[in-house]
């Protein structure tokens, strides 16, 4: 029970979609419409998990006053308030997602706002490994470096103002090399991706079991 | 939203802005504070849309204005969410693998086909480039046909990397490095943009000094 | 104190505290975007394609909008976002949105009611948003079937026949062009289970990060056009003739860059001279 039949559930599934594709009449083409609905409904259930268990772990922090309780507790009363606001907008306004309604404040000026600059820190990190860690120690990285700052130089008018020489280099290396080597490693590891759901599907890899 | 909710709302911004900022000075209590907040208003962002983007309206609705069997096979995927929930009670936790057996299922036999009809198979007939004579087409379509074969055969070979592959495989590396290095400075350009964004922000909407 | 007397130039420069390199940086981009809106800049070819993709629709025709980015990269997909749905207005197409990334969702929202407001669209009839449903491989490969049995409702509840843009709307057959708006690997998605699938059109703009990763299926051919980052945005501006936030952004984005190469010089400077002296200690490079 507790291993047969999820391998039982997966070889099944997984062997009708790769038929289904391959024969997509009555009756194999509704079915497989049918699984991808109750799919896109158990996704839903999935992104649950994650929440529950960050529950727990603050309410624990907050209820043992543990050092830092006072940002759990301001996690946890985040996360109520968005969820009331939510269910209030849905109330109020026939949708949370309404203009009006107060979970759309909470969105606007909270989520974009702290995600955003999160993501704005980077741009220092990244400035700041620029000048530390970008070193030309080998003919490798040489070559790296030279690439980026090709790039870099293309991608802006002063570099056209420079040389034209810099956007014609910045768009035939994006068209040729880069494009080569990427093709290269995305072949490989869709041929991979490929192998490893073979195996899924042949129940040879149960990791997701564990 | 009246203009004293925008006014308060855009502070409210302006300073979680300022806090995450202020870790680079150093990491300090409002930084952490902000960054709480985020974990817990994404979270319950997240519950609200599981309940009324996938709860809502494809188990309740449909199951309100469905009749016969196609209201009642609604229970099949039903159960299958609320038995992955069965994680939250070690005693039964092992019932979770089976919605998780049936999404991993789904996601293999669909990635089986979609990869190679739509990945391998038209990537390799792009790379199929025809090379008449000796002129700049020719040679283009040449560098793009040895990066791709070189590269394929530096990174999924095993085999020792000597003779005629460890040629191959230097070459390889040589197309690799330049796209690490071109992917580099995409990379940094949108660090910049998104700097760009966050400044934007802070001179535009909370103190007005540019439009 | 006295060994730090003794440090040369490259040295202490070696050693800097990266706050100085945070400042400077923060001063470099802010001052360009305080003083210079920014001019036009030339499109390149993968942006006039994009561009190009959604001029071949006619008035009527179906554009469909997938907003797969959130906060994280708004500054550059935003400006794109804006563009795309100015030029479709304009061309009175019929825009129908959807999502992958839940939490962006919202931001196209509200860019799509800004610019149906600018063009008098009337939702329901011009425009729609169908919002989001988990497990996007399912959604996509099912729209290929029958989009109802997805998105019975639009992001307010509203019953998706009972509106007349989407009233007689199935599948992809119905929708003459895809416009992705990507920060991560959706666009992967997009093109293998709905582009090779069901053979749809389809064009994206992307984040600069992703926009290597997209040129494969550019020269491929399942992917008509391309707009990568803050500088595509720029480019679809000018093409469009509405200069924007892009464009704004532009000055500031040249003056990071070139801050940048300069670190990168002066830190590889410093590592030549700092390995000579010390190789001549004795100690590794």
């Amino acid at each position: 029970m507790k291993r047969t039949v999820p391998l039982i559930i997966t070889f099944l599934t997984g062997t009708f979609l790769v038929v289904s594709f391959f024969v997509p009449h009555s009756p194999f083409g509704e079915l497989e419409q049918r699984l991808l609905i109750w799919f896109a409904i158990v996704a839903g259930f999935t992104m649950l998990l994650g929440v529950d268990s960050l529950i727990r772990a603050h309410v624990r922090k907050v209820a043992r006053a543990q050092g830092g309780w006072g940002h759990s507790a301001a996690l946890l009363v985040g996360l109520v308030a968005t969820v009331v606001v939510g269910i209030l907008g849905r109330v109020q306004y026939g949708s949370p997602f309404h203009i009006q309604s107060p979970f759309m404040f909470i969105y606007t000026y909270t989520i974009v706002p702290l995600q955003a600059t999160m993501f704005a820190l980077l741009a220092f990190f990244i400035a700041s490994a620029s000048y530390r860690a970008f070193r030309a120690r080998n003919w490798v990285a040489t070559l790296l470096l030279v690439s980026a700052v090709i790039v870099m130089l293309g991608r802006i008018p002063i570099g056209a103002a420079i040389s034209p020489f810099f956007p014609w280099a910045q768009e035939w290396i994006m068209e040729f090399p880069q494009l080569a080597a990427k093709r290269g490693i995305q072949i490989g590891a869709a041929l991979g991706a490929v192998s490893m759901s073979l195996r899924i599907i042949l129940g040879i890899e149960r990791s997701y079991l564990s | 939203m009246g203009s004293l909710g925008i006014m308060i709302g855009t502070w409210l911004a302006g300073f979680l802005t300022l806090a995450i900022l202020s870790f680079l000075y150093k990491d300090n209590p409002f930084y952490k504070l902000a960054e709480h907040v985020y974990v817990g208003v994404s979270a319950g962002y997240w519950l609200i849309y599981v309940a009324f983007f996938d709860v809502e309206p494809m188990l309740v609705e449909t199951f309100m204005t469905e009749t016969g069997l196609e209201r009642w096979i609604l229970l099949v995927p039903a159960a299958l969410g609320v038995i992955m929930l069965s994680r939250w009670f070690p005693k039964i936790a092992w019932l979770s693998r089976w919605p998780i057996a049936f999404t991993v299922g789904v996601g293999a036999g669909l990635g089986i086909t979609a990869n190679i009809q739509g990945y391998v198979v038209p990537q390799l007939q792009a790379t199929l480039l025809p090379m008449t004579g000796f002129n700049l087409v020719s040679l283009n379509n040449l560098v793009l046909v040895v990066g791709v074969v070189t590269t394929i055969l530096y990174f999924y070979f095993s085999k020792p990397h000597k003779g005629v592959l460890g040629w191959a495989a230097k070459v390889g590396i040589v197309f690799i490095m330049i796209s690490f290095g071109a992917s580099f400075g995409y990379t940094l350009m949108a660090r910049i943009s998104l700097l760009i964004g966050r400044l934007y922000f802070l001179f535009s909407d909370l103190l007005h000094v540019i439009d | 104190m006295e060994e730090r007397g003794k440090r040369s130039f490259w040295e202490v420069m070696d050693d800097i505290d990266r706050r100085i390199i945070f400042v400077i940086l923060g001063v470099v981009v802010a001052i360009p975007l305080l003083i210079s809106v920014g001019s036009e800049i030339p499109p390149t070819a993968p942006v006039i394609s994009a561009h190009e993709s959604v001029e071949t629709l006619e008035a009527g025709d179906y554009l469909m909008v997938s907003i797969d980015f959130d906060a994280t990269s708004a500054p550059e997909l935003m400006p794109m976002l804006h563009s795309v749905l100015r030029q479709a207005f304009e061309k009175e197409v019929k825009v129908v949105m959807l999502g992958h990334i839940a939490i962006g969702l919202p931001l196209g929202h509200a860019a799509l009611e800004q610019i149906a407001a600018e063009y008098d669209a009337e939702y329901g009839v011009d425009y729609v948003d169908l919002g989001y449903r988990p497990g996007y491989i399912a959604v996509m490969i099912a729209m290929g079937r029958e989009i109802e049995d997805i998105f019975g409702t639009d992001y307010q509840g509203t019953p998706i026949r009972e509106m007349p843009i989407t009233k007689d709307l199935h599948s992809y057959s119905d929708i003459d062009l895809l416009f992705g708006f990507e920060h991560g690997a959706v666009i992967d998605y997009w093109v293998r289970y709905a582009q090779a699938r069901f053979d749809q059109r389809m064009t994206f703009g992307t984040t600069a990060v992703m926009a290597p990763d997209a040129y494969p299926y550019l020269q491929s051919g399942q992917i008509e056009g391309l707009v990568g980052g803050l500088k595509g945005a720029a480019e679809y501006e000018t093409l469009i003739g509405q200069p924007g936030l892009g464009t704004r952004g532009m000055p500031a984005q040249e003056w990071g860059h070139l801050l940048v190469i300069g670190f990168i010089v002066m830190g590889n400077l410093g590592y030549f001279f700092t390995r000579r002296k010390r190789k001549a200690a004795g100690g590794a490079a």
